[in-house]
């Protein structure tokens, strides 16, 4: 549907996004996460045709937007594509119907959309009167009554009170997929990326490291950077042996089946793959410990591992650990771990690549 | 890179048009043979000195009367502010005409109380003059940035030890000073720029003797001291550059009781003040409206300045738009365009006057045509349209063209609507104070106006060179309305920019 093939875009030396290769099935949302100034929302620009790209094609519907190699960009209008703005964009002169009609001559696409996303009572309203969640819906509204081919999100729900943002988050998917429109949602938040995206992006520093289901994303991370930005990453070193299986400090684990230089490899640990125990001998002590409500979140200093930080582990709320308590430290979990080059390679190869042979 | 919209282009030759008064007095100024001699030196350190004294005065009473309505517990705090800032609407010339008339040996003080009163003139007339209208520049910029200042500061200060006037000195005033200097700067840029005053009480500054050179045919001459005085201007208005605003955060504000004795104080320096100000016009001009009532005045000064004034608004509204939409659009060409055409802000009247003269001395159908009075209106009071139109777009928000454009519209469609609609308040709003302003300027009108064409202010111009002064209080009385309206306006209007929008 849409197909993005080596898009860059510069402001004069300053890479803003590098080689992105994204495309977007009929009826899918891909969801585009990363820090600030990563390049998400200026590749969402780009395809909408607010920003120019200055290398790259892309296609939308098999229609080459142009805009790079001398051929003429086709301007935003006549994309077909709707955007929605993290400012809502809202046209303060006109009503909540008129907004959402800005162009179109029937009623009925206009009726549909307010009823649907609860704003039939709003239509007559000024977006000034409009509560912030409301003022979203309406920007929603009017991007799905002009029936785009393609929606194009802005980090929609970054400017609004965060008890808004997890129902506001499921309301807006559902319209999407009632729609049955395409979209591309830029955020900056990853348990909204994860949660709402059909697929993930991830981008940092202009590339886009990983475009894959959110389960792929966060347990087979491309890179150590996507690993630790999708959620709480911890590493301990380990070897690979025959039979797939990954001995490690903290006994013995299941690989993802690379096999790693001479077998040496960094487990990625997320803290519920973390297990511990107290015990007097043990083989860590605990650092710190967080209370979050219906669980705990611990960090534990292993007393083999010179060089690694601190190891955390999630456990249910009635574990109770004081800092300096001796535990034992052991991995659970019943899936596969990625495996990564060790960091602190002698070779000097590059770090955080999942460049292992698999 | 973008394509240039059409509203750059527009704007390039919108900022072409308002350099043209500048370029055409530099290339006078290149062809004439005016030595700086004793004569200029002597107009040069008047100048100076008007300005050094006024920016002085005013900084002594601005000052302290904003620490006294900012932060003293008096009653009716509001009124009182009103009352200080009532002196804008007495445009400079209207102030100068009571004050010359009211005073001196033959003036209606000394007739009606038989004391003697010595002439306010010279000099120390143009500074008393200038400061009684303009120190509300320096008490308005001073008081607001007071006004913003967390309570919290001064509280922290006393508790390490600072006494109250310690804190307010060492604590305060640098946080304020910046907003001093903006409004002693202001100050500056008037003096500099007045006409009407230094011609009243015949105190030999440019502008005065510009008109003088004017009056000889010694247009050269005119041509070479407007480059000398806006020489002096751009020393003002890099200065002004280089005044950046503090941003406060906001707090608790800070109140002062005061004892019986400094409550008293205090009210009596407002009223001296303000009264200086006021009463002195008000009642020079009441007394001569009962005395000789409304005597030979005719509608059409008024009408003709409305109608020129409409005209000016017009002029300024249109040419602002393109100009405030490329630079609300951002990009540093367009932003770089619209400070080009703030350039009227910082040329006297009598300068824009004089450089368009010698325009219509070239061009036949423009000379005394009322086409190039519009224009010079336009050409100084343009800021104030593409100010408004741009601060009004900017609230609006930078994306509504963005999701216009995504929803199918053409730039055309997005232009027409959207941008129009959103700008439309901004538009009138800056052509309304364009208005005001055109229909109390003086001296770019005494030069450029058409054979027969008198305004409100050339009459009463007029009335003073001929000496009639009973017939200048309809004239004047309706100034200071016109100003009025003028000085609420854009009080109100910067007090909505300063709230939450």
């Amino acid at each position: 549907m849409l197909s993005v093939r080596d898009l860059n875009v510069t402001y004069g030396r300053e890479v803003a996004v590098r080689g992105v290769d994204l495309d977007v099935a009929e009826g899918e949302i891909v969801t585009l996460v990363g820090p600030t100034g990563c390049g998400k929302t200026t590749t969402l620009r780009a395809v909408a045709g607010l920003e120019q790209a200055t290398a790259g094609t892309i296609r939308i519907n098999g229609r080459d937007m142009g805009g790079s190699g001398g051929v003429p960009a086709v301007p935003p209008e006549k994309r077909d594509t709707g955007l929605v703005f993290q400012d809502f964009a809202l046209f303060p002169h006109l009503t909540v119907a008129q907004n959402v009609g800005f162009r179109l001559g029937r009623r009925e696409p206009v009726d549909h959309w307010l009823r649907w996303l609860g704003l039939a009572e709003q239509r007559d309203a000024r977006p000034d009167a409009l509560s912030g969640g409301q003022k979203q819906r309406v920007a929603l509204a009017r991007c799905l009554a002009h029936a785009p081919a393609l929606v194009l999100l802005d980090e929609p729900l970054s400017n609004l009170d965060a008890s808004l943002k997890d129902s506001l988050r499921w309301d807006i998917r559902a319209a999407l997929k009632e729609a049955g429109v395409p979209a591309i949602w830029v955020t900056h938040d990853q348990a909204e990326a994860l949660s709402v995206g059909d697929r993930v992006g991830v981008m940092n520093a202009g590339d886009l490291d990983q475009v894959a289901p959110p389960e792929t994303c966060f347990r087979d991370p491309a890179s150590r950077f996507v690993a630790g930005f999708l959620g709480e990453a911890s590493f301990v070193p380990g070897r690979v042996r025959p039979d797939d299986t990954v001995e490690t400090l903290l006994g013995p684990a299941i690989g993802d089946g690379r096999k790693g230089d001479d077998g040496r490899v960094d487990v990625l640990l997320r803290p519920d793959d973390v297990a511990i125990a107290a015990d007097t001998r043990g083989n860590g002590s605990v650092a710190w410990a967080r209370y979050e409500g219906g669980t705990r979140l611990f960090g534990v200093t292993l007393d083999a591992d010179d060089h690694a930080g601190v190891l955390r582990a999630r456990t249910n709320h009635e574990a109770h650990f004081a800092p300096g308590d001796r535990v034992t430290v052991s991995i659970d979990a019943g899936h596969p771990l990625a495996l990564f080059t060790p960091e602190h390679a002698d070779d000097g190869r590059d770090r955080g690549e999942r460049d292992l042979a698999a | 890179m973008k394509r240039p919209t059409v509203a750059l282009l527009v704007s390039v030759v919108v900022a072409a048009a308002t350099l043209l008064p500048i370029g055409i007095l530099v290339v006078m100024g290149a062809g004439a043979d005016v030595p700086f001699d004793a004569r200029v030196a002597a107009v040069f350190l008047n100048t100076a000195l008007l300005t050094g004294l006024t920016v002085a005065a005013s900084v002594a009473v601005g000052v302290p009367l904003a620490f006294v309505t900012a932060y003293a517990d008096l009653p009716l705090r509001g009124a009182w502010t009103a009352l200080l800032a009532a002196p804008l609407a007495v445009p400079s010339y209207v102030g100068a005409f009571a004050w010359f008339a009211a005073t001196g040996p033959g003036g209606e003080l000394t007739a009606q109380t038989g004391l003697p009163v010595p002439a306010v003139h010279g000099l120390a007339g143009a500074t008393l003059v200038m400061t009684l209208y303009t120190y509300p520049f320096v008490l308005l910029t001073t008081r607001a940035a007071l006004r913003n200042l967390d309570a919290s500061l001064v509280d922290a200060a006393r508790t390490l030890g600072l006494s109250l006037p310690g804190a307010l000195v060492r604590v305060v005033l640098p946080r304020v000073a910046n907003s001093i200097a903006a409004g002693a700067l202001l100050v500056a840029l008037y003096t500099l720029s007045d006409f009407g005053t230094p011609a009243i009480m015949r105190f030999d500054t440019f502008t005065r003797v510009i008109f003088v050179e004017y009056n000889a045919f010694g247009l050269d001459r005119a041509a070479v001291l407007s480059l000398y005085l806006l020489a002096l201007v751009a020393v003002v208005l890099f200065l002004e550059s280089r005044v950046g605003a503090v941003r406060e955060t906001p707090g608790r504000r800070l109140v002062l009781p005061l004892g019986p004795g400094a409550r008293s104080a205090a009210v009596a320096a407002i009223l001296a003040v303000a009264g200086a100000a006021l009463a002195v016009p008000l009642a020079v001009f009441g007394l001569w409206l009962w005395r000789t009532g409304a005597g030979s005045f005719d509608m059409a000064y008024a009408l003709n300045s409305a109608w020129a004034s409409v005209l000016a608004a017009a002029a300024a509204g249109i040419a602002a738009l393109p100009v405030a939409v490329a630079a609300a659009g951002g990009g540093r060409v367009a932003r770089t365009l619209e400070r080009v055409t703030y350039v009227g802000f910082g040329v006297p009247g009598i300068v824009l006057g004089t450089a368009l003269v010698v325009a219509g001395l070239y061009v036949d159908f423009l000379y005394q045509s009322l086409a190039l009075l519009v224009f010079a209106y336009a050409v100084r009071f343009l800021p104030l349209a593409v100010g408004n139109t741009r601060a009004t777009l900017e609230r609006a928000g930078g994306n509504m063209v963005g999701a216009a454009r995504s929803l199918g519209a053409t730039p055309f469609e997005a232009f027409r609507r959207v941008t129009l609609p959103l700008a439309l308040p901004g538009i009138v709003a800056g052509a309304a104070l364009v208005f005001l302003e055109v229909m109390r300027e003086l001296p770019a009108t005494l030069l450029l106006r058409p054979t027969g064409f008198d305004t409100l202010a050339t009459r009463l111009w007029r009335v003073y060179e001929a000496g009639h002064f009973g017939q200048g209080a309809v004239p004047a009385t309706l100034l200071v309305l016109v100003s009025a309206v003028a000085v609420v306006v854009m009080l109100r209007g910067e007090r909505d920019d300063a709230g939450p929008t």
